[in-house]
């Protein structure tokens, strides 16, 4: 077991009377990659805040490695912020910026300078010493405010969704970046994101937050293919979510039909959620199997179709490469691996099935042409540009 | 698109034309002129014997403009820092002087610093020594401070409420404690606004012509005293006035000059107005 490097306990904290954080514990191992995740006003940037030390807890401490540093002010902790949107310093030039902490620390300039250089190599930004940050695009603006931060050498990188101000693809390439960074120096980052992708993609442990309370600590496999509640289900990725009833160990009826599972300990006649993820799914021929239903919605998403089917009232989403026409009905394929049983929680109902998704995907799909299927795969892709090409013209 | 921005500029043209560019030529052209109306060099060349008077006016509006600075930013840094409110409040009070006619303003402060005034007689009644201020360069300075500081105040303000929070958090989370965090970041960043707070203190300072004859006395002869003098007062000679005014124009755009080089930080921030 790696040793802990931060630690937050009984955290209570509150803004204008209300209270954002009550009771938080969290721990944090040396060389992680932690993500917190949760929607936006779940409380994961007050605790991202908080280990920065620009929030003073109203209760609880903070811990780095076993020295309580609650008291502390941020220019004396050994954790690093990049902030959301950048804060690089605006009257400097980017050898400036990279260089504020070091001079701060009173190293010498030859130091600062070969420091700066390596940083900037880093980051990809070589021979942008001397420009100004209002030359700087936004991706190239975050990669400054990475090398600042690094360049300080903290023990802890805490980064405030910095990735959230950028394009698709730049914020792709700089999700990767991120993690080759943090594998080749070894430290510590915790990363706020409201994304699950980013945080699927580039954590070794996601933290899962709502209304200030941890939901789930995993990797992110462990997160995905076993959800602890309906909250954590539906915020990572896509799921169907039912209620079900344990009739015993190994052995879950849900949609009217009994099914075996690969989960035990629920106790016999225990209602329980439910999660049946999309991709996980076979369409079969519907008398083949237990549960069909008809298609009211397909839409093509590039590498699998998002295909709506009711089944007794009950909608659900499959991701298939396979195509569906509105109106077929077809049979749903389940084996034991692909259902993971949850605890009934307080989310429990909260999330119902696609119905609402699917009027709205109904609708998209009249205005649409009427063969939804095309050919599989790429050929359709190319349809869809030429389609767009015709437009401009 | 471009004949009816053209259009629409020409109200402006026409007025700066009329009302800017003619008097300035008009300026130019009595400068270089005697009584007659023919080519001269005498009056700018005259100029030099008042270069007494230049360096007075220069020196009382430097200090005035040093310790509005030296009050102003304090005042304008804790305004920024209060919550919206009380932002608007205080802001309000320092403009509500403003209100008031300058004359009037002025004349207030002679009646407080007059050998027999407010001041002294309240010193008399302590049973203090009175003390002469009314005619000294201090009361011209405390005039100008007291008139002008609404105009460092106010970019100031203006510039220093605009420092992003992040980045004073990013100076912090780099290790810069307060005073680092003051010096190295507040302050720079607020060079904008000193400019323009300097800038527009400064040049009314200079060419002020009330606050010298009624807090300053004859002693004190300002630029604006002497070109106020040769237009209207005893000394009637317009040509001389104009010299003045040109040498006193040139040395204000040199100034400016030498101080808008403080602020080299390349891509201009706006906030600032620079003038």
């Amino acid at each position: 077991m790696k040793d802990t490097i931060i630690s937050l306990k009984d955290i209570t904290v509150s803004y204008d009377g209300e209270q954002i954080l009550g009771g938080f514990n969290l721990e944090i191992h040396d060389g992680e990659f932690v993500t917190l995740l949760g929607p936006s006003g779940c409380g994961k940037t007050t605790v991202l805040r908080t280990i920065a030390g620009f929030i003073r807890p109203d209760a609880g401490d903070v811990f780095f490695y076993d020295q309580k540093i609650t008291a502390l002010p941020p220019h004396r902790r050994e954790v690093n912020t990049i902030f959301q949107k950048y804060a690089l310093f605006p009257h400097l030039n980017v050898y400036n910026n990279i260089a504020f902490g070091m001079r701060l620390k009173g190293r010498s300039e030859k130091e600062i300078k070969e420091t700066v250089h390596r940083m900037l190599a880093m980051v990809n930004l070589t021979g942008y010493a001397h420009r100004g940050i209002g030359q700087l695009s936004g991706g190239q603006q975050q990669r400054v405010a990475i090398a600042r931060a690094l360049a300080n050498e903290p023990k802890v990188l805490l980064l405030d969704e910095p990735l959230g101000a950028l394009d698709l693809k730049l914020r792709k390439d700089m999700q990767a970046e991120l993690k080759k960074i943090q594998k080749q120096t070894g430290i510590t980052f915790v990363f706020v994101t409201h994304d699950q992708e980013e945080a699927l993609s580039m954590s070794d442990v996601v933290v899962v937050m709502d209304g200030g309370v941890i939901q789930q600590i995993g990797s992110p496999t462990d997160i995905y293919n076993e959800p602890k509640n309906a909250f954590v289900a539906d915020f990572i990725g896509e799921s169907n979510i039912l209620d079900g009833m344990m009739q015993e160990d190994y052995s879950v009826r849900v949609a009217g039909h009994n099914f075996r599972c690969l989960d035990s300990g629920f106790g016999k006649n225990t209602p329980v959620d439910v999660v049946i993820r999309p991709e996980d799914i076979k369409v079969v021929e519907p008398d083949s199997t237990l549960i069909a239903g008809d298609v009211t919605a397909v839409t093509f998403k590039g590498v699998h179709y998002e295909i709506i089917v009711d089944v007794a009232g009950f909608k659900w989403m499959i991701q298939s490469t396979q195509c569906c026409r509105v109106g077929d009905r077809i049979g749903l394929s389940l084996t034991p691996d692909d259902i993971h049983v949850m605890k009934k929680s307080e989310y429990s109902g909260m999330y119902g099935d696609y119905s609402t998704f699917s009027d709205e995907m109904g609708e998209a799909e009249t205005e649409g042409e009427g063969d939804s299927c095309g050919k599989v795969n790429a050929s359709s892709g190319t349809w869809a540009e030429e389609e767009g090409g015709a437009d401009e013209i | 698109m471009k004949s009816d921005s053209k259009l629409l500029s020409a109200p402006y043209t026409v007025w700066m034309t009329v009302f800017i560019v003619l008097p300035m030529l008009l300026v130019g052209y009595f400068a270089f002129t005697d009584k007659s109306g023919s080519f001269t060099l005498e009056n700018i060349l005259s100029v030099g014997q008042y270069s007494n008077v230049f360096l007075r006016s220069i020196w009382l509006g430097a200090v005035a403009t040093a310790v509005s600075l030296a009050l102003g930013y304090p005042l304008a840094y804790i305004i920024s820092k209060v919550d919206a409110r009380r932002q608007n409040i205080m802001v309000m009070l320092v403009m509500l002087p403003m209100w008031m006619n300058f004359l009037l303003r002025t004349y207030a402060w002679m009646t407080l610093l007059e050998d027999n005034g407010l001041i002294n007689g309240a010193l008399a009644a302590l049973g203090l020594p009175r003390a002469h201020m009314i005619n000294t360069s201090g009361a011209v300075v405390l005039g100008m401070v007291y008139n002008y500081i609404p105009y460092m105040i106010l970019p100031l303000y203006s510039v220093l409420t605009k420092i992003d929070r992040s980045v004073i958090e990013a100076a912090q989370d780099l290790g810069a404690n307060s005073r680092e965090v003051f010096l190295k970041v507040v302050v720079p960043m607020s060079m904008p606004g000193v400019i323009s707070g300097v800038t527009m203190v400064f040049v009314p300072a200079v060419s002020t012509f009330i606050i010298s004859k009624m807090l300053g006395g004859g002693g004190n002869l300002l630029i604006g005293d002497l070109i106020d003098m040769q237009f209207l007062g005893s000394a009637y000679n317009p040509n001389l006035g104009s010299a003045v005014s040109l040498v006193l124009m040139v040395i204000i755009l040199i100034c400016m000059g030498i101080m808008n080089q403080f602020d080299d930080g390349g891509d201009t921030e706006e906030g600032g107005i620079l003038i």
